[in-house]
């Protein structure tokens, strides 16, 4: 039963590894903002670049508007 | 055909159109045309007409006073030679699209190099090249974009305070770690009659919690001993005593019993009870990030000024300015100063400082105080008192407002001091008891039920149910400052209203016309000289008379008096549009018309009047119907004439004082005078001149149309379109108590239930450990329970 005891020690130290994450999350601002980064991770990298040619018509935008 | 603007989705003809899209004005026109020039019509994909309208007039020059240094270095946080950092507040960011642009902005300049937003915050940091764009450049384009910065007075103040508490999240994080693994190798402790012996394992278990658990006393329940120690140095039992008490007695029994190897303590109950009350101390503490409650005037004005110097424009910060110094006013800018007016062509909307709906023609000469906004062409003035001791700052600063408010002591305190009266009669009672019978429990005992009964679970309650309902009254957007302005709002019994802009709708101004009916023929002409002008009643005509589909006609002579009105010649008809002493002047008699608004001659004959109602919102009347009915006295303060008394009193009932005419200074000597008769006074208001009053009430109310206009310092922010529910939302914030003796009589049967092992000298960790999570969460759950029903009818009548 006394390996329990490494057992334990290991699991308090991986504890103890998320606890210091925690800590320096918050240090490092990362809960300061809790909304913008899930909006700015939706962002496609690049986008179109404008269509030069007016008369090629863009197939595939969903442009639906007025 | 109806449509919208593709830019900004307000509703417009089919005048200004692009690449089959419609615009609403040239504006909007031309940032779409930037965007789509970069490649950013991405913007329009994320969400529907996210733009803000292009309409207004932007005038270049109003940022120069940005290429003074003294008003860059207020402005900009960090500077190398090609790298500045700058943040910005824009109050316009609402959506996905605005996030997106502003952190595209590089695509745009490449003088910008990186760009991040806050949402919440509304904030933007710019980091950006001074020798490709200069920040004025910068500061433009995004006005043009629509994201007009705020920069004011008070320069970058505000970021400093609104700093995170990390030191709270901390403390969480600690307890939180702490509390679980304690939790975890208590474990065999619960369950150590079946296990059977484990020997060794078993203090290595019992010494470790003891090792976990100083974190949890010493920096987690930190704050807990520091309040009740100044609680107790000004003589006053406040919550947190008991609080502190208890997990002091429970620590010490713990640490009693594992070295005495007589027990394993309560070291689980006691980091249990730390982390749940932090977590609910940071759950009440939920702040509006984007709303600031403690304006001052620095965050009314503008950071610089434009000032005349032997014919040339120097810029300047407001706060360099003094005495005798000429400023150019253009449109559209404030007064920055106390001042002696130079030239003609001043029209000055005071509407936020006196609450007077029209703007004021004031002819050369006279005195124009800090405050106004110019609203005709460019004026210079000479300075007579810099912007820190004008009339309006001086209202600030005034005495009486230094005095803070008698806020009272908070109900839940003087409960706590009879729960710990009652808690030491048990404790003490069940010591003799025990004295008497069996000495050897009396320590148990007596320990064990300060152990139990801690008013951890009242705290608890409190703080969580605030919490919700501040959650809630946000959600129908009133924004409180703190759970006390829930307190106070309990206490309440009459209402003071303001009129301009809080019953009636700033944005929103109505003509009606009194007098002769008009010909077609006479509108066309009216509707033509009106056209012409750029007084913003002649512009109010112009809307108004557009509606009738006149034809448009030639005018042949115009002239334009300065302060009085316009005579023109149209049609062969001599045409007089101006005031009533303008009138009179030209020998026109005008009889039995009311004596403001704009009145109208045709050919040397009285024609009729242009009257300005005001707005009033919807459902006021019967809002404050049921306020009545509720035993509310309901007052109103305005500072406008009384013109419209009539309608007030339909709206508001016979029975209501009405006070016009009223200076900031008289407001707050009223509401004085009412807290004199022992009334608990809400001052619902929105303008500077209401500023006194909104500070000295007992609750200040600001109400604004557009959240990130600027609203004097108050308790609680309303938006415009919720005013007509004041009387629900009042209602609800009142539940709050309710709620709260609900659930304490809840938790007082916990109490009993591990009184009743504790004064036994029975209580063993296990039973702590069932008791204290059920009773926790149960308490918890409950209040968001409760406090959600009780909003429901908030939502019902939407």
């Amino acid at each position: 039963m006394s390996v329990l005891i490494i057992l334990i020690i290991v699991s308090v130290l991986v504890a103890g590894g998320f606890l210091i994450a925690f800590l320096w999350s918050v240090n490092s601002g990362q809960m300061e903002d809790d909304y913008t980064p899930s909006v700015r991770m939706l962002f496609d990298d690049e986008i179109k670049t404008k269509v030069v040619d007016a008369s090629i018509v863009k197939p595939y935008t969903n442009k639906s508007k007025i | 055909m109806q449509q919208h603007c593709y830019h900004c989705g307000t509703d417009c003809d089919e005048n200004i159109q692009l690449e089959n899209k419609f615009f609403c004005c040239d504006g909007c026109k031309m940032v779409f045309q930037l965007l789509d020039d970069n490649g950013m019509c991405q913007y329009y994909d994320l969400s529907e007409m996210p733009g803000m309208s292009a309409k207004g007039v932007f005038t270049s020059e109003k940022y120069n006073y940005l290429d003074s240094a003294a008003i860059q270095d207020q402005l900009i946080q960090f500077k190398l030679a090609d790298q500045a950092h700058v943040v910005f507040y824009l109050p316009q960011i609402h959506c996905v699209s605005c996030v997106w642009l502003l952190e595209n902005l590089h695509k745009i300049n490449p003088g910008i190099l990186h760009s991040q937003t806050h949402f919440e915050k509304k904030e933007i940091k710019i980091v950006y090249n001074p020798s490709i764009i200069s920040l004025k450049e910068l500061v433009q384009l995004l006005a043009f974009i629509g994201y007009e910065p705020m920069i004011h007075l008070g320069g970058n103040d505000w970021l400093k305070k609104k700093k995170v508490n990390k030191q709270q999240l901390y403390k969480i994080g600690v307890a939180g770690f702490c509390f679980s693994n304690i939790m975890m190798l208590s474990f065999p402790e619960y369950l150590s009659t079946s296990v059977g012996d484990i020997g060794n394992l078993r203090h290595f278990f019992v010494y470790l919690n003891l090792l976990l658990s100083f974190p949890v006393l010493l920096f987690s329940a930190k704050g807990f001993f520091i309040s009740a120690y100044t609680g107790l140095r000004q003589k006053w039992l406040n919550i947190d005593a008991p609080i502190a008490l208890a997990i002091l007695v429970t620590f010490g029994r713990s640490v009693y019993e594992i070295l005495t190897h007589s027990g394993a303590g309560y070291l689980d109950s006691m980091s249990g009870i730390v982390f749940f009350m932090l977590i609910g101390r940071w759950f009440q503490d939920k702040s509006y990030d984007s709303f600031s409650f403690e304006r001052d005037y620095t965050s009314f004005f503008p950071l610089g000024v434009t000032v005349l110097l032997d014919g040339k424009e120097i810029n300047k910060p407001l706060s360099e300015i003094v005495k005798e110094e000429i400023l150019l006013v253009r449109f559209d800018e404030m007064i920055a100063a106390d001042a002696i007016l130079l030239t003609d062509g001043a029209l000055i909307d005071y509407s936020f400082v006196t609450g007077e709906n029209a703007p004021i023609e004031v002819p050369k000469g006279e005195t124009v105080f800090a405050g106004g906004i110019q609203k005709g062409r460019a004026i210079q003035i000479k300075v007579v008192k810099p912007v820190g001791q004008s009339y309006i700052t001086e209202l600030w600063n005034s005495r009486l407002l230094s005095a803070d408010k008698n806020v009272e002591k908070s109900f839940v305190h003087p409960w706590s001091q009879y729960f710990t009266y009652v808690l030491f009669s048990i404790a003490i009672m069940s010591g003799i008891y025990w004295w008497l019978n069996d000495p050897h429990n009396i320590m148990p005992a007596v320990t064990s039920i300060l152990i139990v009964a801690c008013p951890c679970s009242l705290l608890l309650t409190v703080t969580f149910t605030y919490g919700n309902i501040l959650r809630h009254l946000g959600k129908y957007k009133m924004y409180c400052k703190n759970s006390s302005v829930l307190e106070a709002i309990e206490k309440i019994d009459t209402i003071v209203f303001d009129k301009t802009g809080t019953l009636t709708n700033h944005e929103d101004a109505h003509l009606e016309f009194i007098g002769f009916e008009l010909t077609n023929e006479n509108a066309s002409a009216i509707y033509a000289v009106t056209r012409e002008s750029l007084h913003p009643l002649s512009q109010l005509i112009t809307s108004y008379l557009s509606a009738q589909n006149l034809p448009v006609i030639k005018v042949d002579v115009i002239e334009h008096f300065i302060g009085k009105g316009t005579r023109a010649i149209c049609n062969q008809k001599i045409i007089l549009i101006g005031s009533l002493s303008f009138l009179l002047e030209n020998g026109i008699s005008v009889a039995g018309s009311p004596n403001s608004g704009v009145f109208i001659a045709i050919d040397k004959e009285y024609k009729g009047v242009f009257k300005i109602n005001h707005v009033y919102r919807n459902g006021i009347s019967s809002m404050v119907r049921r306020l009545k009915l509720s035993g509310y006295q309901v007052h109103l303060l305005s500072g406008d004439h009384p013109t419209e008394k009539k309608a007030l009193l339909e709206i508001l009932g016979s029975d209501t004082p009405m006070l016009f005419e009223q200076n900031p200074n008289d407001k707050l000597n009223y509401i004085q005078s009412l807290q004199a008769k022992g009334l608990k006074v809400m001052m619902v208001g929105d303008g500077l001149n209401d500023a006194g009053a909104l500070k000295k009430c007992e609750v200040g109310i600001a109400v604004t149309d557009q959240t990130h206009l600027f609203t004097p310092a108050s308790d609680a922010i309303l938006e415009g379109e919720m005013v007509n529910k004041l009387d629900l939302l009042i209602d609800f914030a009142k539940k709050g108590k309710m709620i709260i003796v609900v659930i304490f009589i809840l938790s007082i049967m916990y109490n009993l239930v591990g009184m009743y092992f504790a004064t036994r000298a029975q209580l063993s960790p296990m039973v702590a450990a069932i008791l204290m999570p059920i009773s926790s969460i149960s308490i918890v759950s409950l209040s968001a329970l409760l406090s959600y029903s009780f909003s429901k009818p908030l939502f019902k009548k939407n």
